[in-house]
This record gives structure tokens, C-alpha cells and sequence, in this order.
């Protein structure tokens, strides 16, 4: 199977260790990963800003760099999210996942040789957890799972718990944490709080984006909990 | 008017304030999961009630004309209202022809949208809310920040404070039962006294051609069952074919808004008791617009339950009038551009598409979707700010070429490390209560080049 790395922009950018870990652990468990280099940015941004007329040439690079591969696999529920439902080709559609996706359901891991002797608090980002469907939802009445949380059963070591609220959003919602600045900033505040009661050393997560922004307020009030994404955790020897 | 990122801002600074609104209301939403979860069949109920509104709405004009002639044939004076200006005149000339002066109504959110208090008021006629939020909105001249619970925005002691401008309770009380039973004495002079009574309408049955409307005080029974006359204003979209349906959607009702298992009062009306007059209202204003749109006719779907209210991180951080809408919450967010695109841009922008709304919603609206789709749609009819446009294009154009994108990461990367004054200012949003990322050395890309 031709498998691909998708690095979103931001991750490239400024989580360069992200985009290493999942290279890594994708290595580790036997898979030839291979890296687009022209890769950019899925569209997401333009997209949920009304402007998804705007994306075409976004679309047009990624199906360029990504159509030979048999699965595109990224760090990020949203950004996948994105390219599930609105990326024009369907062979593109079809062929990408988010990274805990893919290696519960592809993969079918069953051990790692990880080892993250830390307290956690887990953090489900919305649009993995609602929309890919990687851990069950508060507001249904449906049996309890998680996919990220099955993966973290596999690491030594490694306690993790929920906040309060367990699915409630960290309010970064893309272009909506500046044009929406003080409600976003709330629910973070709020968010991270809700983490913090547990006495944790990382929130960890599935996506860069929300946890960019949960740092950016835990920095700003001088905490030294700091953010992870979950490959980092899966990753960890 | 501010917008509601403006509005919210205003709503924020008062963080105690904030936090008291926002777990009040995740309280009703706690009390929905803990009664939802008793229901095994809870996810079934939900899908049969989205089943029933959209075979009544692909029907919806077959069901209206069955309604009329049921209800007339049960003495019930069926008006039709293309918009809200032809609903007030109508309600107005029924009013005039009994030679009102004062009317009683009780919790209708279809007269909110139509505006009927103002237009009655200018007309010189005294109009009443008997519902105790209601009522305290009324007395402060404001509008309802919530469609369930009017008014949610305000806490014991600005009631009291209210209270004693308007009934003269003592300054300072706050005593929730001392208030309430101040509104009660008050109220009761204008029920014995009022001879027209204006209700809501929860349901209206296209089989017997009676409506159902329902509330916890019993405000509505006693406004309708002492006045000589009863109008019920109600948009077309709350029909539902036959009785049985109410099995569903009352359990639904209920549960998805307060947490309770049934409304205190589910009131029949089927015709009116001798003497009476009963009147029913069938409003469009707008509602087969967003019928004939796909995206959005989903919408119309909605029984008022204010869970997505009750559910959205953004509602309970910003308050119900940062929404300027009648209609508040996610579900405003989608019913208001139907009725001003331009004055109501902002809304649909006002959620962080999380998806808790349309994962609470008991008739199962794709709210997040419609949100999305209305973003589409009023980018399209070129309601966005200049700034925001230019930014977009040239964010479009830099994601399309990868040398330029490198190169932007790079440049932006240097200044973060070497100069972040530049974007750590106040000009920057992000930055004002939150620091920027660590800018690393290299990207990903430039790392993994090297690896090789």
C-alpha cells in the first residue's frame, strides 16, 4: 500500500515535531511513508470563511501532489475533516485519514513500544470526534469508545483523564479565534481550566490547531503545562 | 447595532457574570443528557420526529389546506399572513373589532419575529406577557435572550430590581418566591380583565384541526380559557399530519428543553366554548423562501426546544442578545439571513462548527452544515468586508503555489524569531490574551529534505 504523509501548513510550519512523530511511528509500525514536498494547505481556511469558491487552486495542488497514494494520513482531524467532505475528487475523498483513524481501523495496531510515564489530560477535538467519528459523543445516547484513547491503552505508563464537560469545545474554531477573538478566548480559558483541575503535566490531543490555541493561553498565564499531540505520546520511547 | 463579535466582546468583560450564565445553562443541558439517556429508544425518537417534519414539509400544502378545513369545520377562523406586517394587521383588526384595549398573550416567539408588541403599542393597544420572563424582558424594555427561558440573561437581583421599579416590591428583595407571586397578583387584574388573549402555537394537527400549545405556567389556558376571544398566531411551518405524531414529538419536546419528561401544560385546542371566538393565524413570513432551498429547508424542521441554545459553547459565552435576533442561538444563526442577509452576515460566522447543536437537536437540523452553507452563500453575495476578501484571495494564492507558500513560511518564521514585535502587538487578535507559537528554525519540509 502507497501511503502518503499529509503535513498540514501550520504543522509544517510551526509543529515541525508533529509532523516528525507521525513519520516515526508510521516507520516504526513498517510503513513506507512517502512526503509530498509541494504539499501546501487543504482549503480549510477559505473554506469555512464562506470562501470555499476560493479553494481551487488549493484543491488542484493537493490532488497533485496526493492522487497516487492509496492513503493520505494526517495529524489533524479538521484539516482531514475538511478534505473528506469537500475535496472535488472522490479517489481524494476516499483516500484520507486522520492519523488515530488509521492506525486503529487500517492499521489495526494492537502494540506499540511506547512509553509516556505522565499524567494527561485528553482533549477531543470536535471535529475528529464528531465528524470522523474517533471516540463517542456526550450528546447521543450511544455506548461509550474512543479511538484515541484506545491507542493511549497501548502506551506504558501513560495516565489519562477528561476534563469535565469531556467534549466541550476549546473555542479556536479556525479564522473564528480572531474574528470571534473574546468568545474564543473564553471558551479556551474555560477549556484549559477544566484541564488544569486534574492536575495534569500535558493536554494532549488529535489536532495541532486546538492545541496551538490552548498553549497560547497557558503560556500567556505562565503555566507550565504544556501541549501535546497524541503522536508525540504514541511516539514517545 | 453592534455585531455579535462586538456584542459578545461587551458580554465577556463582565467574566462573573459569564460564568453564571454559562453553567445555568449547561445545567439545562446536563438535565436533557440525564433525562435523554433514560430514553433507550431515545436516538429512534429523534430520527422518526426528522422523518415525520420532512414528509409533513414535502407535504406541507396539503397538510395546510386539511388543517384549515378541520379547524374551520370545528368553528376556528382560519386567517392566512403572507408576512408579519399582514399577521399584525390581522390581529389588529380582530382586537379592534372587539373594541380592546389591553390583551393578554402568552409566549409566542412567531409574534417576536413579526414585532406584533410594537406595532399594537403604536396602535394603542396595551399588550400584556404573561409569561414571568416574559414579562421581566417586557418591563425592561428588552427582548428575550433565550426562546425557552426569555429571561436567562438576568439573575435574581435584577429581577428584584425590576420588580421594584415596575410593582413596587420592596428595594432589595430577591426573593425568587416573594417576586414570582408579586408577578402573579399583577398578572391576575389583567387576566380577569382582558378580552382578547393571544397564544403560541407548539403544534397545529392537520387531522383533527386542533393546536397544541404548551408551557409550564399555565399562563396560556388561563389567558384563553377566561377571554372572549382567543387568537393563536403560528407559522406554517408547525403542522404536523395526525394526533398520534404528539407522542413523539412531546416526549421530545420537553426532554430536549428543560430536562423535564412532559411540559407541565400540552393544552388541546380544538374549538372554541360557546361564547368564545377563536382565531388561528397561519403566518409564511419568509418560511416558503427557505422552504424552496435545499440547504436550508431543513430549518423549518425546528419545534423551539432551545437545545442547541443550551448546548452551544458560544451562546453560553456571549448571551442570547449579542444574537440581535428574536431568534438567538445556532438555530437563529440559521433562521435569520433567511429574513435580512446583509443585517444578519455575522451570524452564521458566530460558531466555532463544533457540531453539538445539530448532535442535541431532537429533529435532527444539520445546523453546523446550514451554518456553513449559509457562509457560502452571503460571501458569495459579496457581503464580506474588503479586508477579508483580499486576505482570502491572497491566502488562496499562496496555498496554490508551494515555492511561494515556502517561502511566506519562511519569511514569516524569521520574523517571529528575530522581530516578533511584529505580529506580538495589539493589532494582532490572536495576540492580545494569547502568546504566539514558538517559531521553530526550520519547517517540517526543510527538516525532512535534510534527512534524506
Amino acid at each position: 500500500m502507497r501511503v502518503a504523509l499529509f503535513v498540514p501548513c501550520y504543522v509544517d510550519q510551526f509543529y515541525p515535531q508533529v509532523a516528525i512523530a507521525s513519520l516515526e511511528l508510521l516507520e516504526k509500525l513498517g510503513i513506507e511513508v512517502h512526503v509530498p514536498s509541494n504539499q501546501t494547505c487543504c482549503g480549510q481556511p477559505m473554506a469555512n470563511s464562506g470562501f470555499a469558491s476560493s479553494t481551487e487552486g488549493c484543491d488542484t495542488n493537493f490532488f497533485k501532489n496526493f492522487e497516487g497514494f492509496d492513503y493520505i494520513v494526517g495529524p489533524t482531524g479538521s484539516c482531514i475533516l475538511h478534505l473528506k467532505e469537500h475535496h472535488p475528487s472522490e479517489k481524494i475523498r476516499k483516500s484520507v485519514f486522520e492519523i488515530c483513524e488509521f492506525l486503529v481501523d487500517v492499521l489495526k495496531v494492537k502494540s506499540l513500544s511506547a512509553n509516556f510515564p505522565h499524567k494527561i489530560g485528553l482533549h477531543q477535538s470536535c471535529h475528529g470526534q464528531r465528524f470522523l467519528r474517533l471516540s463517542s459523543m456526550t450528546e447521543l445516547n450511544e455506548a461509550p469508545f474512543s479511538k484515541l484513547a484506545q491507542l493511549l491503552d497501548l502506551v506504558k505508563g501513560v495516565e489519562y483523564v477528561y476534563p469535565e464537560r469531556a467534549d466541550e469545545c476549546c473555542g479556536f474554531g479556525g479564522t473564528f479565534c480572531v474574528t470571534e477573538e473574546a468568545v474564543s478566548v473564553r471558551m479556551g480559558q474555560d477549556r484549559v481550566e477544566s484541564h488544569l483541575k486534574n492536575e495534569i503535566e500535558f493536554i494532549v490531543g488529535g489536532d495541532t490547531s486546538c492545541l496551538m490555541h490552548m498553549e497560547g493561553i497557558l503560556k500567556r498565564k505562565g503555566s507550565k503545562v504544556q501541549v501535546k499531540h497524541i503522536v508525540e505520546i504514541l511516539n514517545h520511547a | 447595532m453592534l455585531n455579535h463579535a462586538e456584542a459578545s466582546e461587551k458580554f465577556i468583560e463582565d467574566a462573573e457574570r459569564t460564568t453564571w450564565h454559562d453553567e445555568t445553562l449547561w445545567f439545562v443541558r446536563s438535565k436533557r443528557d440525564k433525562v435523554s439517556k433514560l430514553l433507550p429508544e431515545w436516538e429512534a425518537l429523534r430520527e422518526q420526529a426528522s422523518s415525520i417534519k420532512d414528509h409533513t414539509l414535502a407535504n406541507l400544502g396539503q397538510y395546510l389546506e386539511e388543517f384549515e378545513t378541520k379547524a374551520q369545520k370545528n368553528g376556528i377562523i382560519v386567517h392566512w399572513a403572507k408576512d408579519a406586517q399582514e399577521h399584525n394587521e390581522i390581529v389588529h383588526s380582530i382586537i379592534s373589532k372587539h373594541g380592546g384595549k389591553a390583551l393578554v398573550k402568552s409566549k409566542s416567539m412567531l409574534t417576536e419575529e413579526c414585532h406584533l408588541n410594537e406595532f399594537l403599542t403604536k396602535k394603542g393597544v396595551e399588550v400584556v406577557d404573561t409569561d414571568l420572563g416574559e414579562r421581566i424582558v417586557q418591563f425592561r424594555n428588552e427582548v428575550p435572550s433565550h426562546i425557552v427561558l426569555p429571561a436567562i440573561h438576568l439573575k435574581k437581583e435584577d429581577v428584584g430590581e425590576t420588580f421594584h421599579e415596575f410593582l413596587g416590591t420592596p428595594k432589595g428583595n430577591k426573593d425568587p418566591q416573594f417576586l414570582t407571586e408579586a408577578a402573579r397578583q399583577h398578572l391576575r387584574g389583567y387576566f380577569l380583565g382582558a378580552n382578547v388573549a393571544i397564544t403560541g402555537v407548539n403544534f397545529a394537527v392537520a387531522e383533527t384541526g386542533e393546536f397544541v400549545v404548551c408551557t409550564n405556567e399555565g399562563n396560556a389556558d388561563m389567558g384563553a380559557h377566561l377571554a372572549k376571544v382567543h387568537i393563536a398566531c403560528m407559522g406554517i411551518e408547525k403542522m404536523i399530519p395526525k394526533r398520534k405524531d404528539l407522542g413523539v414529538f412531546l416526549r421530545l419536546l420537553a426532554r430536549s428543553a428543560t430536562g423535564q419528561l412532559i411540559t407541565t401544560y400540552s393544552s388541546h385546542f380544538a374549538k372554541p366554548r360557546e361564547g368564545q371566538e377563536m382565531h388561528i393565524v397561519l403566518v409564511d413570513n419568509g418560511r416558503t423562501r427557505q422552504l424552496a432551498r435545499d440547504e436550508f429547508r431543513n430549518s423549518l424542521k425546528c419545534i423551539r426546544c432551545a437545545a442547541c441554545f443550551n448546548t452551544c459553547p458560544v451562546y453560553r459565552r456571549s448571551g442570547g442578545h449579542s444574537y440581535h435576533q428574536p431568534v438567538a442561538g445556532p438555530i437563529g444563526s440559521i433562521l435569520a439571513p433567511n429574513f435580512d442577509k446583509s443585517a444578519n452576515v455575522d451570524l452564521p460566522f458566530a460558531s466555532t462548527l463544533c457540531g453539538s447543536c445539530s448532535n442535541v437537536c431532537p429533529v435532527k437540523i444539520n445546523i453546523h452544515e446550514q451554518l456553513w452553507f449559509w457562509r457560502q452563500d452571503l460571501m458569495k453575495e459579496g457581503l464580506a468586508p474588503l479586508g477579508k476578501s483580499l486576505s482570502m484571495k491572497g491566502m488562496a494564492f499562496v496555498f496554490s503555489n508551494p515555492t511561494i507558500f515556502r517561502m511566506a513560511g519562511y519569511m514569516g518564521r524569521l520574523v517571529m524569531r528575530f522581530a516578533p514585535f511584529i505580529v506580538n502587538n495589539s493589532f494582532n487578535p490572536w495576540f492580545k490574551q494569547r502568546e504566539m507559537p514558538d517559531a521553530p528554525k526550520e519547517s517540517f519540509q526543510s527538516w525532512y529534505k535534510n534527512r534524506k
